[in-house]
């Protein structure tokens, strides 16, 4: 022990056959392997606590007062802000909007990722390329995409309308019109989204032994036939995940419908108000923060209900397809 | 068959052509039309961009780009409501900053995650997931609040501050280190005397580098088109990119030659970033799904 003690370490000397009292540099040891960890995490949980915890109890609180802004504080008035949001016609609106968009969104987007990634997932050439390519649109703001989207849906003179004068149909009102107006949105945001979900889904059918597919065509199973039985259910997990982010993404839609036109309210008769955008306009517009408090909770509680709706529906899907298999092979050991 | 049992021995024909087949020709077309279809908004930006404020209107538009490209980008950065040039520098800033300091912070938490046993980690990482699923709309009226109170409002640091480090970045990495690093050399180098920070420096951070890098591009792509939070918590007088592109969208709606061009402005350094680290961003985006 004195031998490995470094010079100029004041500790007590340590008498022969008595266990050795640790020396300082030993307790200082075993305390940096104590403390390091916490001290290693603490940095995120700090930044946690006060942007993310601190608010989140904070909206609880507030949703349930007046606050007033001038003098930052609120006033107790129970279930107030919850009643008005829930009898006000625009939350409705709103509520309507941001599942509609969220719908044209997230259905075709997942059907057209997964034929990308199908297509990538071929043995292609310069695979780099096509990949960076299907990604590009990533990168961009939604707010730079959507003033290029919402000018290409003008109702007058965009270039949607005059292309489809060309095949004769009559110009659609993309800025009056509900359906149209969500139709443009979604457009956006599956520009954005569908070539990254298609990487996604493209990792999870490179993670697809080959033997599979040539087990299956040497089964006599064609192109068709293997990509419906051999990758969707192979790729199955990373769908659902890729559905759970994109409907968390999708019902918190913002940037899109306020850049949809100048005004930013979402439509002269809320045709594309979404919740986040209705939080925003009370919050922000209104000024009324309690009211604005009670419609994110709302909000909050939306997503968990979709969210665990997914999972159970998903959950159900999985399950029906394994009785499936199950039974089927049950007939062909009876047969 | 028993080439099938016995991968050494050559396959059949058939199904070896399976997965190292050069594919149809439609496969090409059907990657071809997705491309265009991501590339030509952009395009067709630039055509409106190059022209005047008519061009938009008009019902003949030639797709060749006209000459006015230059002239109205000058318009929209010597606008002094648009405030460019501070935009690009917030913007810049902003993105840095967050990227740095999430994948140190990141690197930091998930090392001792993965690696270092510690009363409470497991439920500690749980907290961390779980932070993962909260959205950040939940919080905003508070923050809003809390930034205000601190006087923040209008500078980048309300922008900055909640993005420091993020649980999507803690989980990252945790589960990077997690695999990527053997354990064994974290042993050797505490037996040749290192402390736990210089484990960590010397042994941890080189073994995460790819992670990280990963991690910074994905914080600064998103910190730099992130609109709703600068969007409340900023003055029109001192905005990131996407704000700018807010106001730009109000004071020029009649002008749309000079909207897109400074969309395209905005659009262009993540363009250029895009060049040069999109293949770290493919193989980031393809990692983190077979991962999570």
């Amino acid at each position: 022990m004195t031998i490995t003690q470094p010079p100029g370490v004041d500790t007590p000397a340590s008498e022969p056959r008595k266990p050795a009292p640790p020396t300082f540099r030993q307790r200082l040891g075993r305390l940096d392997v104590k403390l390091s960890p916490y001290l290693y995490i603490a940095p995120f949980w700090i930044v946690f606590a006060l942007v993310g915890l601190f608010p989140i109890i904070y909206t609880a609180v507030i949703a349930f007062q007046d606050w007033d802004l001038v003098r930052n504080t609120g006033e107790f008035t129970g279930w107030d802000n919850f009643a008005f949001v829930l009898q006000d016609r625009e939350f409705w609106f709103s509520l309507r909007n941001t599942f509609s968009i969220f719908l044209l969104s997230s259905v075709p987007q997942v059907i057209v990722a997964t034929v990308i990634a199908a297509m990538l997932d071929k043995n292609i050439r310069s695979k780099t390329f096509w990949r960076m390519g299907v990604l590009l649109p990533y990168v961009v703001a939604p707010v730079a995409v959507a003033l290029i989207f919402s000018n290409m849906f003008g109702d007058r003179y965009g270039l949607v309308n005059s292309v489809l004068g060309d095949f004769g149909i009559d110009p659609i009102a993309w800025h009056v019109d509900i359906i149209p107006s969500h139709i443009a949105i979604a457009t956006m945001v599956n520009f954005r989204w569908t070539g990254y979900n298609a990487l996604i889904l493209l990792a999870a059918m490179q993670a697809i032994p080959r033997d599979l597919y040539e087990a299956a065509a040497i089964d006599g199973a064609g192109t068709w036939r293997r990509f419906f039985s051999v990758t969707l259910p192979q790729i199955r997990p990373t769908m659902i995940f890729v559905i759970i982010t994109s409907t968390i993404g999708g019902l918190q839609i913002f940037d899109e419908p306020r850049m949809y036109d100048t005004n930013g309210q979402g439509g002269s008769n809320h045709q594309w108000e979404t919740i986040t955008l209705y939080l925003y306009k009370t919050g922000w517009g209104e000024f009324n923060f309690g009211r604005a408090a009670a419609v994110a909770w709302l909000l909050f509680i939306i997503i968990v209900a979709i969210g665990l709706l997914n999972f159970a529906v998903t959950q159900r899907l999985i399950a029906t397809d394994t009785m499936a298999k199950k039974s089927k092979n049950l007939k062909k050991v009876t047969k | 068959m028993t080439a099938i049992s016995n991968p050494l021995k050559r396959r059949p024909k058939y199904a070896a052509a399976v997965s190292t087949m050069r594919p149809h020709w439609t496969v090409y077309a059907v990657l071809a039309v997705f491309l265009i279809a991501s590339v030509f908004p952009f395009y067709w930006s630039f055509l409106i961009a190059s022209g005047d404020r008519f061009t938009i209107n008009d019902p003949n538009l030639s797709w060749w780009p006209g000459g006015n490209f230059l002239e109205n980008a000058a318009t929209v950065i010597n606008n002094p409501a648009v405030n460019f040039w501070k935009a690009l520098w917030n913007s810049i800033v902003v993105s840095t900053v967050s990227g740095i300091s999430t994948v140190v912070l990141s690197t930091l938490a998930g090392y001792a995650f993965a690696k270092l046993r510690f009363k409470g980690s497991g439920p500690l990482l749980v907290g961390v997931i779980a932070t993962m699923a909260v959205p950040v709309q939940l919080g905003i009226v508070p923050l809003y609040i809390l930034m205000q109170k601190f006087g923040w409002t209008g500078s980048i640091g309300a922008v900055i501050l909640p993005v420091l480090v993020t649980a999507f970045g803690v989980f990252w990495m945790t589960q990077y280190i997690s695999q990527a690093l053997p354990t064994e050399l974290i042993e050797a180098a505490r037996v040749d005397g290192c402390s736990m920070i210089r484990t960590f420096w010397h042994v941890g951070l080189p073994a995460a580098r790819p992670a990280a890098a990963m991690l910074f591009l994905f914080t600064f792509v998103t910190q730099w088109n992130n609109f709703m939070w600068p969007y409340i918590v900023l003055d029109p007088q001192n905005p990131t990119l996407p704000v700018s592109l807010s106001i730009l969208q109000a004071n020029y709606f009649v002008d749309y030659s000079l909207v897109l061009a400074g969309v395209l402005l905005a659009t262009v350094p993540l363009m250029l970033l895009f060049m040069f680290a999109g293949r770290q961003l493919v193989s980031g985006i393809m990692a983190g799904a077979v991962k999570g």
